[in-house]
């Protein structure tokens, strides 16, 4: 049964049994690009629209993740999923083949450790024998509904961030094999007082900073005691102040810290200025890389902390500020 | 939190890095330049087939409008624009592209509610206050004409 200590949950029970990453085209020619399950050459997946395309993403990836796991539609008990989409379309449409109880969730680009928390706590607790947590982000249907059309020439700053195109899946259920999702810590709204929409980094730093020094100080542990801490998209210019927040309390993250943003390009040679975003930034780069390594023993302990920049066009347009939240997944080999 | 927002909002703009004014600011001057270079050579071509100059003119920004058209459904004109920033954006072929782009986006809304609707959400503005300006000044205009002598 999971202990309640302070906001940190701990969890006894919680396995990710398998897990699952499809991208697209750009994200398969970064630097991980053979480590995702399938790249999807064609931005539209073979469909009419960026959207479809995008719910075809969470279909492939549930399906690769059921398929290892050796697990069929009638045997799973519960699934979250989010992406960024407007009404989550991204999970509906792209899951609802499946007829698996569905809870669609959202926390901008934190949804991924949002759905694991979920999924976890619901295994531990003994309610489900497995839960999956998918979520999905796709460069054309973000730009589209966030920004500009895509052939519209307007210029992005350096501080602006690269939607990905990618889908990551997740199974947890109480099998005791490795990796183990051990504890989490449900972030907090934290708006720093950002109102540019071309700066996500900015807005989500505080809340990574707050959700991890919370969760180390509920668990007593000090960034030395994980083989990694890894944010979900700071992007450069959010890790550099996170830093700065953590200098403060006199706190180096110096080694251990790894943004999945700042992974998933080549930086010097895709033209993604701050690095890449959105839910399925850091989902895919955990279903195919982290994750994988935590399972061989690689990494021993990590904490996961995905981070959110809560947007709303209108709100921003209407003077208000980008709030951030981020939420923290303490995941181990053992 | 350790740090209040607005000591946040000066540490935000000390660490997020300016564009790089020196590389932008050139690409800007030598594309934009080229499109009038471009424009130039189209209207001496015109006068040179025997158009008086108002004539090729104005077949001078048509053609410079159906190019950019062109170029953005061929996907070239953004990527053109990553390079030359206000360069492609003030030349009337910016102007194509803001108006070409959207209707080539939301096609898939269909030609109402998609295309149609959609077509001036960025050029839009630029219309409503473009031509009302253009009232106000021609009322401003009429009143000298009229009352000034």
């Amino acid at each position: 049964m999971g202990m309640c200590e302070g906001k940190t949950f701990k969890f006894s029970n919680a396995s990710v049994t398998s897990f699952a990453a499809v991208v697209g085209k750009v994200e398969g020619e970064g630097p991980y690009g053979s480590e995702f399950d399938e790249v999807i050459e064609d931005n539209k997946g073979g469909t009419d629209t960026w959207e479809q395309a995008e719910a075809g993403l969470q279909k492939k990836s549930l399906q690769y993740a059921m398929e290892k796991a050796e697990l069929e539609s009638g045997k799973m008990d519960i699934i979250f999923a989010g992406d960024l989409l407007n009404q989550c379309t991204g999970s509906s449409y792209g899951l609802k083949e499946f007829y698996i109880p569905f809870v669609g969730i959202y926390g901008a680009c934190s949804t991924f450790a949002e759905g694991l928390l979920l999924a976890a706590s619901m295994v531990n607790a003994g309610y489900v024998e497995n839960a999956a947590a998918v979520t999905s982000s796709h460069f054309s249907s973000a730009e589209r509904q966030f920004r500009f059309p895509l052939n519209y020439g307007g210029v992005r700053t350096p501080t602006a961030q690269w939607t990905a195109t990618a889908s990551g899946a997740a199974i947890i259920d109480a099998s005791q094999r490795p990796p183990f999702i051990r504890a989490a810590t449900v972030g907090k709204i934290q708006d720093m007082g950002i109102t540019d929409l071309n700066n996500m980094g900015a807005a989500m730093a505080g809340a990574a900073y707050d959700t991890i020094t919370r969760h180390m100080k509920h668990m007593g542990t000090h960034p030395e005691n994980y083989d990694l801490i890894i944010t979900g998209d700071l992007g450069q210019v959010g890790s550099d102040m996170m830093y700065e927040l953590f200098k403060r309390d006199g706190v180096s993250l110096e080694g251990r810290h790894k943004d999945c943003g700042l992974m998933i390009y080549d930086r010097d040679k895709q033209d993604v200025h701050a690095g890449g975003s959105g839910c399925g930034c850091s989902a895919s780069m955990m279903c195919a890389y982290f994750l994988k390594k935590v399972r061989r023993g690689e990494l021993k302990r990590i904490l996961y902390t995905a981070t959110g920049a809560l947007m709303s066009p209108t709100m921003v347009q209407q003077g208000g500020s980008i709030p951030g939240i981020a939420h923290a997944v303490e995941i181990t080999s053992e | 939190m350790n740090i209040s927002n607005q000591e946040y909002g000066e540490l935000a703009k000390r660490i997020s890095p300016p564009s790089a004014m020196y590389k932008t600011i050139p690409m800007a001057f030598v594309i934009g330049g080229g499109i009038c270079v471009i424009g130039e050579l189209l209207l001496n071509l015109y006068q040179m087939a025997g158009m008086d100059m108002e004539q090729a003119g104005m077949l001078t920004s048509m053609s410079l409008i159906f190019l950019s058209a062109l170029f953005t459904g061929l996907k070239l004109y953004d990527r053109l624009a990553q390079h030359a920033g206000a360069g492609t954006l003030v030349p009337i072929t910016g102007f194509a592209n803001s108006v070409v782009s959207p209707a080539l986006e939301f096609k898939s809304e269909g030609y109402v509610l998609g295309l149609g609707a959609k077509m001036f959400v960025i050029a839009g503005p630029v219309l409503v206050y473009g031509i009302s300006a253009s009232i106000i000044y021609g009322l401003i205009y009429y009143c000298f004409k009229t009352f000034g002598g």
